[in-house]
């Protein structure tokens, strides 16, 4: 028996060091793959990774229709979860992933994403040109712009009694407010409000004005209904909440007495990219679907679908009056959303910023 | 003692279980889409439950893993169980066959997460069904031990002294014996396999959820009253599953 | 005869203790291992790890912050264990006290919510708790509260949470504690002049204690670790251990630290078990388990 445990014990450290040597994923950008422009499509099946909701349903039976490409959706509910995904092994499966700008800009730096082939997308030429210079990605390397947008506040009319216009309506509600307020918990947007009223960058890394960021935050909290991501609208239109910060295409403005806006102070403009991982084995499709989106009428319609803005000058002359009407957002100009704040991956500071999302939380 | 009100606490047990259970029962009924106020009666919920692929291939990929992580972790824990009682003594090696009965969930699921990573393996189905037998087998194991302390040698003795091999006596004498003790471990895995999340959700591919990761993202997305017909569905089946197993392996008898 | 001896011996072992020790080694050891290994190293800086030794792990995990988040959760998780006992020792104690056939089918209605599913479980208290949802509008109804109460989203509701989801573990070894006890016992007492407080502390109570420990350990190291309930029922007003180590491990990619805060789980289930064993070998002389 003593002789078995031996071996065990050996196996397991031979099997431990194995591991341990695997651990080390390379740093630094990946070399482009040499891509066949005239690949059959028709031979590849792309599996597509994107929040739920955030693309129309039948969006994978008319690319198909289209090139012969079958796309397979997958869900994720934050960009977190699929990150973990993505840098948790080997080949995801996954081909295609939609990720914050942020985001991509960490896979890229990590070397999980295949350079975009702008000979391949074609149809980048109807970005805007301000959607291409965007800071975590400045050219679009690594990663297609898919929508972008601003955070606010949404908010009832009826219920708030006067018109919001500023971040500390959210950190110092008046009485009648309290504890019918919600602030977004993912970190870079529960930080926001905090980074915006104090006048600071959304990409601080200074501790002394995270930490004056913190302390706004925890006097807050006893205000707040819930740090809340997913339902904020729904607790709008039951009356539950009054005030809540919204990204802009989730606050549901059709509702009568609900209205959006972006704070004086200013705010963040994030964008959610399209990104191809260097672990997929169907390149060819996973470009072509790109470009199929930034086609402006596929991408009006996804538009239309999911009321977000999508960087697609074409796409965006296009849409519907009376639908900008429902959604005012809509009507912003790339110059009023160039006047916010671009979200960059914080590298080094990121531990600080759950730090403090776990402090305020902890009170 | 024997007075009234001494079962009063067991009478709240059993409304603090069941309440709830009641509530989600009844509202699987509304026809409101608010799970708040009753809208009238509708069997709605259940449609709209019936055509939710994502619900469908969660519960395919979920009868998956609990299949294939029952089937190993029934094989690998009678053997050990066995193997245990017959050659080792060693506290060390019987403290790690039930480790992973005991050990916090999470702690296993971030240990996996890292070796996954570590060795570059590629998520999916498979990776769950790996993780799903490490605690399996500890249960079948425990389970098995507990039945093995009561069995009878003298009839393996036997079978070898008529010139039985090794495998015949196992599966003939020693297999049969321990086989209530293998029947519950294996649905005590079954049971634990189908409910498992957190292991589950560190350790699934993103393309293939099992139902416990879909109903999260339902439930972080808010409330929906298809939830509650799901509850309903579940509870029919495992209230169905019990009276079965109660009927025809008469599984308490075996556990004690 | 002599040689086919030999030969069992040395095979059957291998066959038999081989597959499930391999596994457990591939499985449980390497992954566990590893984690205590990432606990003296950095993280990098997109996540992963960088193998330079550092104790700095350690030192953060002394910070009043993350030492309030443990104190916090051991006091959650304790109430919930506590309030699990008060209901669960009862309730337990009638079960192994009915008549053989409502004992199986009360053993089985305590067991059976723990069949649905475990989301749905804590889904449930959701709707319960809502300012708008059942509890409120029945005290609205008969006119006790005026303006709904915030049930939902504080640590009430997650003692709730975590009550329901762990207090059948709570039960039965409870249950199978009390059922192995001698009734004679309780009868010699009652003759000897005890009265039934009497009687239950100094004869009842000492030996069910294993019961009551291993109970306590069911539902307390769970409850320690769990992050859904905290998540769904505390509304992100509250953090327990358990939403540190995932957050570090999936939000913050900060592994060497979560494998620290990941070692204070293991910590406390080492201890409790060390207290269940001890309380085992003094109460009763036996050292088995439910």
């Amino acid at each position: 028996m003593l002789r078995m445990s031996a071996v065990a014990v050996s196996a397991a450290l031979a099997l431990f060091s194995l591991a341990a040597c695997g651990g080390g994923a390379a740093d630094g950008k990946a070399e482009p793959d040499t891509l066949d422009p005239a690949a059959d499509l028709s031979k590849q099946t792309l599996t597509l990774s994107n929040w739920a909701g955030y693309m129309p349903e039948d969006l994978p039976a008319k690319f198909k229709a289209r090139t012969g490409a079958a796309v397979t959706i997958t869900e994720h509910a934050t960009n977190e979860e699929i990150i973990a995904k993505l840098t948790a092994g080997g080949d995801s499966g996954i081909d295609v992933a939609f990720v914050s700008g942020q985001f991509a800009q960490a896979l890229g730096e990590q070397g999980l994403l295949e350079p975009v082939h702008a000979d391949l997308v074609p149809n980048l030429k109807n970005l805007y040109p301000e959607a291409t210079e965007l800071a975590y990605d400045p050219g679009n390397k690594v990663s297609v712009p898919y929508t972008w947008g601003t955070t606010g506040l949404c908010y009832r009319k009826d219920l708030t009694g006067y018109e919001p216009d500023s971040w500390n309506d959210i950190l110092t509600p008046r009485p009648a407010l309290k504890k019918k307020i919600t602030m977004l918990g993912t970190e870079r947007w529960m930080l926001l409000p905090a980074q915006k009223a104090l006048g600071f960058s959304a990409n601080t890394q200074d501790e002394g004005e995270l930490a004056k960021a913190k302390e706004a935050l925890v006097k807050a909290k006893p205000n707040l209904l819930a740090f809340d991501d997913t339902t904020f609208g729904d607790r709008l239109k039951s009356g539950e909440a009054a005030l809540v910060e919204a990204w802009d295409g989730w606050c549901p403005t059709t509702e009568k007495n609900i209205a959006f806006t972006v704070p004086k102070e200013g705010s963040d403009l994030w964008v959610d990219t399209m990104v191809v991982l260097k672990s997929s084995k169907n390149k060819e499709a996973a470009h072509a679907l790109i470009n199929y989106i930034l086609d402006p009428e596929v991408h009006a319609w996804a538009a239309q679908n999911i009321m977000y803005k999508v960087p697609n000058q074409a796409a965006m002359e296009s849409l519907d009056a009376a639908l900008v009407k429902d959604y005012p957002h809509l009507g912003m100009s790339p110059a009023d959303l160039l006047k916010q704040e671009s979200l960059v991956d914080l590298g080094e500071a990121a531990p600080a910023y759950t730090r403090i999302v776990t402090e305020v939380t902890a009170q | 003692m024997r007075s009234r009100w001494a079962f009063a606490p067991f009478w709240l047990t059993y409304l603090f279980l069941y309440a709830p259970i009641a509530v989600l029962v009844v509202m699987s009924f509304n026809a409101a889409d608010t799970p708040y106020t009753w809208g009238g009666f509708s069997t709605h919920w259940y449609g709209e439950l019936a055509s939710d692929t994502k619900i469908r291939e969660g519960l395919v990929n979920t009868l998956i893993v609990a299949t294939g992580s029952t089937v190993l972790a029934t094989v690998l824990g009678t053997l050990l169980a066995v193997g245990m009682a017959r050659y080792t003594r060693s506290k060390v090696l019987g403290a790690l066959a039930t480790l992973p009965a005991i050990l916090p969930d999470l702690v296993l699921a971030i240990g996996l997460l890292a070796f996954y990573s570590a060795i570059q393996a590629t998520l999916g189905l498979h990776s769950v069904l790996a993780a799903h037998t490490v605690f399996g087998m500890a249960f079948v194991a425990t389970v098995v031990r507990t039945r093995l302390t009561h069995a009878d040698l003298s009839l393996e003795e036997a079978s070898r002294d008529l010139g039985a091999g090794a495998f015949t006596t196992f599966v003939r004498i020693t297999l049969p014996g321990l086989m209530p003790g293998i029947v519950a471990g294996a649905l005590l895995a079954f049971t634990l396999s189908i409910d498992e999340f957190v292991i589950a959700f560190f350790t699934a591919g993103p393309k293939d959820p099992t139902l416990p990761i879909v109903i999260y993202s339902m439930v972080r997305f808010g409330v929906t009253p298809e939830i509650n017909a799901l509850a309903t569905v579940l509870l029919a089946v495992s209230f169905t599953a019990v009276i079965l197993v109660q009927r025809v392996t008469r599984l308490t008898d075996s556990l004690r | 005869m002599r040689t086919t001896r030999r030969r069992r011996l040395r095979v059957e072992p291998l066959v038999l203790l081989g597959p499930g020790l391999a596994y457990l080694l591939v499985f449980l050891v390497v992954p566990l291992g590893l984690v205590l290994s990432y606990t003296v190293f950095q993280r990098g800086r997109f996540g992963g790890i960088v193998y330079e030794a550092t104790a700095e792990n350690f030192t953060r995990v002394a910070d009043p912050l993350y030492l309030d988040v443990l104190l916090h959760s051991v006091k959650i998780a304790g109430i919930t264990t506590l309030l699990a006992l008060a209901l669960g020792y009862p309730t337990a104690y009638v079960i192994a006290k009915l008549p053989a056939k409502w004992k199986t089918l009360a053993l089985i209605a305590v067991v059976l919510p723990f069949w649905t599913n475990f989301l749905i479980r804590t889904y449930a208290w959701i709707v319960l708790l809502n300012s708008q949802g059942v509890v409120n509008s029945a005290l609205g109804d008969l006119g006790l509260i005026d303006e709904p109460l915030q049930l939902l989203y504080t640590d009430g509701a997650i003692v709730i949470g975590l009550l329901y989801a762990y207090l059948p573990l709570m039960v039965l070894p409870l249950y199978s504690a009390i059922e192995r006890l001698d009734p004679q016992l309780g009868e010699a007492s009652a003759n000897l002049g005890a009265g039934p407080v009497r009687t239950f502390l100094s004869v009842t109570l000492p030996l069910t204690l294993p019961g009551v420990l291993t109970g306590c350990v069911f539902v307390f190291v769970p409850s320690l670790g769990n992050f859904v309930i905290p998540e769904l029922l505390g509304g992100g007003h509250s953090v327990m251990v358990g939403n540190l180590v995932r957050d570090q491990f999936l939000k913050a990619r900060d592994w060497p630290f979560g494998s620290v805060l990941a070692l204070t789980l293991i910590a406390v289930l080492v201890l409790l078990l060390m207290a269940q064993a001890w309380a085992a070998r003094r109460f009763s002389g036996e050292g088995d388990r439910a």
